[in-house]
């Protein structure tokens, strides 16, 4: 079998379990495929000779009840992995190797997956375009110079170049679902508490989630399945009771009610995007779905607050790269300035700007003005989906306001860069599940996606949604591997 | 509202971000222009709204004080820029 690597997850476990393909033909497939891509710049670190042996290891004594029989992956470099190095993107954790795995990614190797490499991704998962990284920027394989978003970057592009059949990633104002939609290719971020934290560099702790990140929906729901779990190394993570996603996924949506907020529809959105949806809108139509029009009157307020509460839960998370106990050190006269210059050499310039933003707002005399407000704000943003929630069973929206945008284009204008994340920024805001599904291409063939967003715990309903729309929109990607010589 | 280089460098020291003229201007420049999408949250009257502190809502859960892990001395120490005996090393702090 030639193309091993065109294969979905689900074909790939079948195969595998049907004794057609072994883990070691598949892994070494994708650690092929993988070396002959460095051109797109999805590795931060390769672990391909501990794969391979892992996957003989597998061979010699597989078990095929596991989800993951043999699967090689390769994640975002935001997982902590036992033994091996852990970057978050970042200069100041260029040498840190973790002596503990994220539950998460526990999760994953104890249903036989193996780990291929650690993906590149926006600095501590800070940028919406993966050019934030001290490891360099990614190229979207879709078309040269196009960044792959963020901060999933390395992610989005790997999953949709095929290096690993399937990732995880994490989204704490659309990290999955924005790289997603620039890409092709579907990605979930579950509601709060869904994935443990534990083991993933924090970011911002009251949004911070992982997610699935893969080439269809199934694939999607079976490892959301694999890695949503209760665990009491997070506080905040929820003892609710999980669907077995994969065996309840359906594509029987009929008589479910879906919401089309019209603060949506916002000044000089692309004509294509309001096509796109309104397709969109056609499709769960046709699935035999009602649409209802919704309100969600503080949407406009969304972005400003999130730019208050993730920058200031970031300036705490990140006060603990100090030079002494791990990472990065420059050295300085005394204490302090060893601090100073520790932080100044080992932090990129995006990370900077928001520990500033999150100092500045969290300072003596404005913690109320701002820090407070957005608290507020954030409330208001909440309320707003839990009254659209007893009209409706989910909510459709374009996931992105444009299409991928060229490397360098953005990068002076934080403001502008930003912008991108104004469609997902609330539902990280209100902790709801969002699903980002690959919907059609622009005038340029560039992918273009749609988010389903659902209430709390129902991420069954939205993978139901997206698997029926899957069905009906029959999105192929274009990719021609035009970065393999 | 207006960060002027006395603010930038004030939450420099706060951040502790050594933070050079060249670099303070270009961060008052890019500050002043994410406070001033920021502002627009002083549209709306927030007086009688609870502020939001968890997406979730369910009480945190207890569990009995006990140690669970033991013997990590040596993991702890393993990614320190410096060490000595078990100990991390720092500048010099007391005179």
């Amino acid at each position: 079998m030639s193309d091993i690597t065109k294969q979905s997850l689900s074909e790939l476990i079948k195969n595998i379990k049907d004794k057609k393909l072994s883990s070691t033909e598949v892994t070494k497939a994708f650690v092929e495929r993988s070396e002959n891509s460095k051109d797109l710049n999805a590795y931060v670190t390769e672990d391909f000779s501990a794969a391979i042996d892992k996957a003989k290891k597998f061979d010699e004594n597989p078990n095929l009840d596991l989800k993951l029989p043999g699967i090689p992956m390769a994640v975002k470099d935001l997982f902590c992995t036992k033994n091996v190095k852990t970057t978050a993107g970042s200069k100041i954790l260029n040498n840190f190797i973790p002596t503990y795995e994220s539950t998460v990614t526990q999760n994953i190797w104890n249903e036989g997956a193996i780990l291929l490499g650690k993906l590149n991704c926006d600095e501590f998962a800070m940028g919406s375009s993966n050019e934030t990284s001290f490891f360099g920027c990614v190229q979207n394989p879709i078309d040269k110079d196009l960044v792959p978003g963020g901060s999933s970057g390395g992610s989005s592009s790997a999953v949709a170049a095929q290096l690993t059949p399937i990732t995880i990633g994490t989204d704490t104002g659309g990290s999955i679902r924005q790289p997603a939609s620039f890409t092709g290719i579907v990605g979930l971020k579950p509601t709060y508490g869904s994935c443990s934290r534990y083991g993933i560099v924090a970011f911002a702790s009251s949004l911070d989630q992982a997610g699935p990140m893969a080439q269809n929906v199934k694939d999607c729901a079976l490892l959301h399945e694999v890695i949503s779990s209760y665990d009491e190394k997070d506080s905040t993570s929820i003892d609710f009771k999980r669907n077995k996603y994969s065996k309840e996924l359906t594509n029987n949506i009929k008589g479910k009610k879906i919401g089309i907020p019209k603060e949506y529809r916002v000044d000089g959105m692309p004509k294509e995007i309001e096509d796109l949806w309104k397709k969109g809108i056609d499709y769960v139509k046709d699935c035999g779905a009602e649409i209802i029009d919704i309100s969600l009157p503080h949407t406009n307020y969304a972005l400003p607050t999130y730019y208050i509460v993730a920058p200031a839960e970031a300036s705490s998370n990140l006060a603990r790269y100090d030079g002494v106990k791990y990472g990065f050190r420059a050295d300085g006269e005394n204490l302090i300035d060893m601090y100073e210059k520790t932080r100044s050499e080992g932090f990129g310039a995006e990370v900077q700007r928001r520990i500033m933003i999150g100092t500045y707002v969290l300072s003596s005399g404005y913690y109320d003005a701002y820090y407070l407000k957005a608290q507020k704000v954030r409330k208001l943003i909440k309320n707003d989906f839990d009254e659209a929630y007893k009209k409706v069973d989910a909510i459709l929206t374009p996931s992105t306001p444009s299409s991928a945008f060229k490397i360098g284009e953005k990068t002076n204008d934080p403001v502008s860069m930003y912008l991108n994340d104004i469609f997902t920024v609330p539902v990280n805001l209100a902790g709801l599940p969002g699903i980002s599904i690959p919907a059609g291409h622009d005038a340029k063939g560039y992918p273009l996606g749609l988010q389903i967003i659902g209430k709390a715990f129902d991420e069954q309903n939205i993978l139901n949604i997206a698997y029926a729309m899957e069905e009906k929109i029959n999105f192929k990607n274009k990719i021609t591997d035009w970065w393999i010589k | 509202m207006s960060i002027d280089l006395k603010t930038i460098k004030h939450i420099s020291k706060l951040s502790r971000i050594s933070v050079d003229e060249k670099k303070a201007e270009k961060l008052a420049g890019d500050l002043n222009s994410i406070f001033e999408f920021i502002e627009k949250l002083n549209e709306l009257k927030t007086d009688n709204v609870q502020p939001l502190t968890s997406v979730a809502e369910t009480t945190l859960k207890l569990r009995d004080d006990e140690v669970k892990s033991k013997n990590l001395r040596e993991q702890i120490i393993k990614n320190s820029p410096q060490e000595n005996e078990d100990y991390f090393v720092v500048p010099k702090v007391i005179e």
